[in-house]
């Protein structure tokens, strides 16, 4: 019966429901930034010019509009890492540390093979920053297959791990003759090529590639599909000889794999070289954002476009307001706590939460 | 490596894992009743702030305490407000106070940045009057640190003595079945938050007020997190917390150690080592129930009618 309901007023039913996401996402964004518009007025600040210079950073100029882009490429494909598995009910809390593990990897291709033509390289780097974020979340899947241990918990301590080995790796092996604490900048042959004469790589495109993929198997293929069933209700999968397991390793290891690749694509197209911290939360900001669009591909790419927005534009509070960056979070947040605390807004549709 | 070094260490050792273990513990209470918040960070933060701010402002570290304590629980209860009244998932909702409570103390810290206070006062062991001072200096310890096991025991107490403590764990087993047995699965859900955000925020005083004795923009380090890690080694038990911050902060101990004798490794691998380790334990209980975690831990209490 609910079939059918979904199938017959098929076209009408996505258009309206595209219009209401949209305006019930901006009345929420719209409430997020009055809240922050108090915090600006209790630290003596005039929220309106504030406002005018944080939309004049980001899309004032198209340099602006560029770093926005650039921030968005990480959190874009951190937020599809979770919104993959999370179709199958497996929560991956561990894009921070797959991010790492890709990072990781591709920094020993860059650093090992720097010779090889670019031709060669980059494809080196990407399939290893890969491996790198597939294998990370592979611990996880396994142990969670074989009942062992909670793939929530085991995704948040690998992510804790991952952070210690960059740090071992750079301090202890990489680091550049001059400083410590970083690597070598890069050899151009290992750096993602930039687009339009700006700071925007390659990785944005390998995030727009993958999310209408994404879009395309679940809605189009037999996988998509089954794994949609068992999501819905493993049970019932089962008993249909859908094999869940297989599902499940395979579908955290592309995840980690896709988490991965943003880590590969910030250390060569954002960086050049490896830090140790060179994630400032993305995977955890990939999980926000996919769980505030309830992991759409559409909704992926507005929220991150937006959670872009607030970052970037903080860079520009900090100078013209002098508030600490660190402020930024709180706009942040704020967006956070509204979607979370699904305020009643007319037309409200009945969220399909947790 | 002489005597005086091995003590220092071990001095240090217990200043830094004081905090570490009110963390834990105020998460243990938390996540007994089912409700898991990955925010301690932002928690932590916020109330190392408030309470530095306040001693700072008013010159009397015990008021810059309780400003902490209080700073922690009200947090904790609006992060009960997402996830118990309006029902939000808890992994997103935590996250969201941990970049609160980014954001939020870099505000509150900002003005305090550099400033000096009275730390918390510091009481001799008893006994040690006879020892030189260069050693004797290393066991002054502060209120708060005198405190952590009393109170870590009072928490297994509360927990596991008292009625309060077994309809607390009732909720996060099965808050259906709590609710048939007359309790209010979500008022009890806001006391396990609320005191566990008193936890925290004593957790939080002792960094700030104690340890460190400065404020500095993301002065927690990823130790939340650690606490998270930690009440999962635990097994959801106050006292085996204590353990567990025992191995953590025996790890960055030993580390020094190795440091003051010339031994060259890198830090970094022993920082891994209590992840790790909390990995394998996880491995080693996995699937036996005994072990588990609360059984509706993290998930959303809907209500019963």
């Amino acid at each position: 019966m609910t079939q059918r309901a979904d199938l017959l007023p098929k076209q009408s039913l996505t258009q309206n429901k595209f219009v209401q996401i949209i305006v019930r996402y901006g009345l929420m964004v719209i409430l997020a930034f009055l809240l922050f518009a108090i915090i600006l007025l209790i630290t003596g600040n005039d929220p309106i010019i504030s406002y005018r210079d944080l939309f004049k950073a980001t899309f004032g100029s198209a340099y602006g509009f560029s770093e926005v882009i650039t921030g968005m490429i990480p959190i874009l494909l951190t937020a599809l890492a979770v919104g993959l598995p999370a179709r199958i009910g497996l929560i991956n809390v561990g894009g921070e540390g797959q991010l790492y593990m890709g990072g990781i990897c591709a920094t020993f291709a860059a650093l090992a093979f720097q010779d090889l033509p670019a031709i060669l390289l980059l494809p080196l780097m990407i399939i290893l920053g890969i491996l790198g974020g597939a294998f990370w979340a592979f611990i996880a899947a396994y142990l969670r297959t074989r009942g062992l241990a909670n793939e929530t918990i085991t995704t948040l301590l690998l992510n804790m791990i991952a952070p210690k080995i960059a740090g071992l790796l750079v301090f202890g092996f990489w680091h550049s003759p001059l400083e410590t604490n970083m690597t070598p900048n890069f050899v151009s042959a290992a750096r993602l090529p930039t687009l339009f004469n700006s700071r925007v790589h390659l990785g944005l495109l390998f995030g727009l590639v993958l999310l209408a993929v994404f879009w395309f198997v679940m809605k189009r293929t037999r996988w998509g599909l089954e794994m949609r069933t068992i999501g819905g209700n493993a049970q019932a999968a089962r008993r249909n000889g859908i094999p869940i397991s297989k599902y499940m390793i395979i579908v955290f290891c592309i995840s980690g794999g896709i988490a991965g690749l943003a880590g590969m694509a910030q250390v060569s197209g954002y960086y050049g070289l490896l830090i140790p911290n060179f994630s400032p939360g993305w995977g955890y900001m990939g999980f926000l954002i996919s769980w505030m669009s309830f992991g759409d591909p559409i909704g992926i790419l507005i929220m991150s476009f937006v959670v872009s927005i607030i970052l970037t534009g903080g860079n520009m509070l900090q100078i013209t307001i002098g508030l600490p960056y660190a402020v930024i979070n709180l706009l942040l947040a704020f967006t956070l706590f509204v979607v979370l605390a699904k305020p009643v807004l007319p037309k409200l549709r009945k969220g399909k939460s947790s | 490596m002489s005597l005086l070094a091995l003590l220092g260490v071990l001095s240090s050792m217990i200043y830094s894992g004081t905090s570490l273990l009110y963390a834990t513990i105020g998460e243990v209470v938390g996540q007994r009743a089912g409700i898991v918040n990955l925010g301690v960070e932002g928690v932590l933060l916020i109330s190392a702030a408030t309470g530095y701010g306040v001693t700072v402002t008013t010159g009397n570290p015990f008021i810059g305490v309780l400003a902490a304590i209080l700073a922690g629980g009200l947090i904790n209860l609006l992060f009960g407000f997402l996830v118990i009244s309006r029902k939000a998932n808890q992994l997103a909702s935590g996250l969201a106070v941990m970049f609160f409570g980014v954001g939020l103390s870099a505000l509150i810290g900002k003005p305090f940045v550099g400033q000096k206070i009275n730390s918390l006062p510091r009481y001799m062991l008893p006994g040690l009057d006879d020892l030189p001072l260069r050693i004797s200096s290393l066991f002054r310890f502060d209120l708060l640190i005198y405190l952590v096991i009393p109170i870590t025991i009072l928490v297994w107490w509360l927990l596991f003595r008292t009625k309060w403590g077994l309809g607390l764990r009732a909720v996060g087993e099965n808050a259906e079945t709590a609710f048939a047995s007359g309790r209010n699965p979500n008022l009890v859900k806001f006391q396990a938050l609320f005191v566990g955000g008193l936890l925290t925020g004593l957790g939080a005083a002792h960094l700030t007020l104690a340890f460190t004795m400065n404020w500095a923009e993301y002065m927690t380090g990823g130790r939340g997190f650690i606490a998270i890690a930690l009440v999962i080694f635990a097994k959801w038990h106050p006292i085996r917390a204590i353990v567990g911050v025992l191995l953590f902060s025996g790890a960055v101990a030993f580390q020094l150690l190795l440091q003051v004798s010339g031994v060259r490794i890198s830090p970094f691998i022993l920082d891994m080592v209590p992840f790790i380790l909390t990995l394998v334990v996880l491995v080693i209980w996995g699937g036996s129930s005994k072990h588990a975690a609360p059984a509706t831990l993290g998930r959303v209490y809907q209500g019963t009618e």
